[in-house]
């Protein structure tokens, strides 16, 4: 199968510093895709990459086998911190995808509400992100993503500020969202647990600097899941324990180094 | 009721105030001649508005005001806005800005009634001088200080420059724009009346310095008084429209944008 995303030999140096180097890797269609690593390894950089707001210094990224030039099109984004507008309420803000492509407000926000009421916000309309809980602006941020329908999903570990039920809340309603339509997605976390129960495959990249992918294993797990369930399933154990075994290392070595 | 106690000690403080500049006018122990009473004044006041000649005079002084207050916050924004959006015209232009705005306004004023002549143009453009950089100054901060997390986001979901402009800089910006539209209030008073003090035929300012050519303080302070109450009316306006446009702010956090 002809992948939908691929990095090929992808280096990108800030200044002397050399974050991620020679990095290969190609993401399937309609595959949710894990990047663990220690902090500081680079996972964020290979993001900002696929996006387009970050050109490798060598090595070039193929989106449907096409070099991507400047910002990725079909690409959604969802960062770790809020990146919602404050001064909108949570229906304009995800109304306003819509309206960036020249859909009227009334039809934008009339799309918006149902989008909101899909991530469970339908009675939050009018309120600001400031009256909103973390859990959901994040809901919001989802919404906002998902309304102008990108075939890849980017995340950079966007449920790490969350608490842990909240957290597990949202990966399952992550899952069910993506389960209707199968997007393509590039999941950044340094949580091995949340990597292996969200993902069809994980990659460990190796503790930063000139971090590369240093091990891809594909997780089996039946779906749909239920994430805080799956975690207590032997064949998740056995895959979180020889995951680990390649990751412990990497962690270490990042200690020792910072 | 801790704000009706607050509002009690203003009034009382107030009340005071006025009691004891009276008592020691009446009582000789400061020159009614230098210092006039409050009750004399009050009258002067009440005597103005009640034969309707300052009408005339607040009229010019509101035209005046208003005009600069407009120009100049219009030029200062949207200069504010080019500046900041394409620095490398900042960078030119910078020496340049900051050379214009170490000019001691008042010492146009001369200039500017060569230029304009005696009549109500003069004053604007003092008036201007002074606003511009008010209002300049605080539109390029804030749109400098946006986050550019949500820039990404906004550019990421699709939107085209104009658009920033609209959802994202200008709303961003929107709580510097209007701290310094509560000072250019201000100023603009200041360009009018300083104006019309140096060379004119009507305003308050000239009402002023008529009174002051023939020694009579209690026709500068009922002037000073009446310029008073007008500023502080603009301002409670200004501040109504503000809490208006800025609902989107929280509480807690005055002024941020991230």
């Amino acid at each position: 199968m002809a992948s939908f995303l691929e990095f090929r030999q992808v280096t990108v140096a800030f200044g002397d510093y050399v974050a991620v180097e020679g990095v290969s890797l190609a993401l399937a269609p309609g595959a949710f895709v894990s990047l663990v690593g220690p902090t500081g390894c680079g996972k964020s950089t290979l993001l900002n990459v696929a996006a387009g707001l970050l050109a490798p210094s060598r090595g070039e990224v193929l989106l449907e086998g096409r070099p991507l030039k400047g910002l990725n099109p079909v690409a959604g984004y969802l960062f770790q911190q809020d990146a919602i507008l404050p001064w909108k309420t949570a229906l304009d803000n995800v109304a306003l995808p819509l309206v960036f492509r020249g859909v009227p407000w009334g039809e934008a926000r009339e799309r918006a509400r149902v989008w909101l009421e899909k991530v469970g916000l339908g009675r939050f309309l009018r309120h600001y992100p400031h009256q909103l809980s973390g859990g959901m602006r994040k809901r919001v941020g989802l919404a906002q993503v998902l309304i102008a329908g990108p075939k890849l999903l980017l995340m950079d570990e966007p449920f790490s500020a969350l608490d842990i039920q909240t957290r597990q809340l949202m990966e399952n309603e992550l899952l069910r969202l993506w389960q209707e339509d199968r997007k393509t997605v590039l999941f950044v976390t340094h949580d091995l647990e949340e990597a292996i129960a969200l993902s069809d495959r994980v990659v460990v990249m190796s503790a930063g600097p000139r971090s590369r992918p240093i091990g891809d294993f594909p997780i089996p797990l039946p779906r749909p899941r239920d994430v805080a369930e799956i975690r207590l399933t032997p064949e998740f154990l056995r895959l979180h324990r020889e995951i680990w075994e390649l990751l412990r290392g990497e962690v270490l070595r990042a200690h020792a180094g910072a | 009721m801790r704000g009706l106690r607050v509002r009690l000690w203003q009034a009382g403080l107030l009340l005071g105030f006025l009691l004891l500049w009276e008592w020691a006018s009446r009582t000789g122990r400061i020159d009614p001649f230098f210092f006039s009473l409050p009750s004399a004044i009050a009258q002067r006041v009440w005597r103005w508005f009640a034969t309707g000649e300052v009408y005339p005079h607040l009229y010019i002084t509101t035209v005046e005001m208003l005009l600069a207050f407009a120009l100049g916050t219009l030029l200062g924004v949207v200069f504010g806005l080019w500046l900041a959006l394409a620095p490398a015209v900042a960078a030119v232009l910078d020496p340049y800005v900051k050379a214009l705005n170490a000019i001691p306004r008042v010492v146009l004023a001369p200039i500017f009634t060569l230029w304009f002549g005696l009549g109500v143009l003069s004053k604007v453009a003092l008036g201007v001088t002074l606003v511009f950089f008010v209002a300049f100054f605080n539109t390029y901060q804030g749109v400098k200080e946006v986050s550019p997390l949500v820039l990404q986001n906004a550019r990421l979901l699709g939107a085209k420059p104009s658009h920033l402009l609209r959802h994202v800089y200008l709303p961003a910006a929107a709580s510097w724009i209007f701290s310094s539209l509560r000072t250019s209030i201000g100023f603009a008073v200041i360009g009018a009346v300083v104006g019309e003090y140096l060379g004119s035929a009507a305003g308050l300012g000239y009402l002023i310095a008529q009174a002051e050519g023939v020694f009579d303080t209690t026709g500068v302070f009922a002037g000073m008084v009446v310029l008073m109450a007008f500023v502080l009316a603009l301002d409670a306006l200004v501040g109504t429209v503000e809490r208006r446009l800025l609902v989107w702010r929280s509480k807690e956090r005055e002024g941020g944008s991230a």
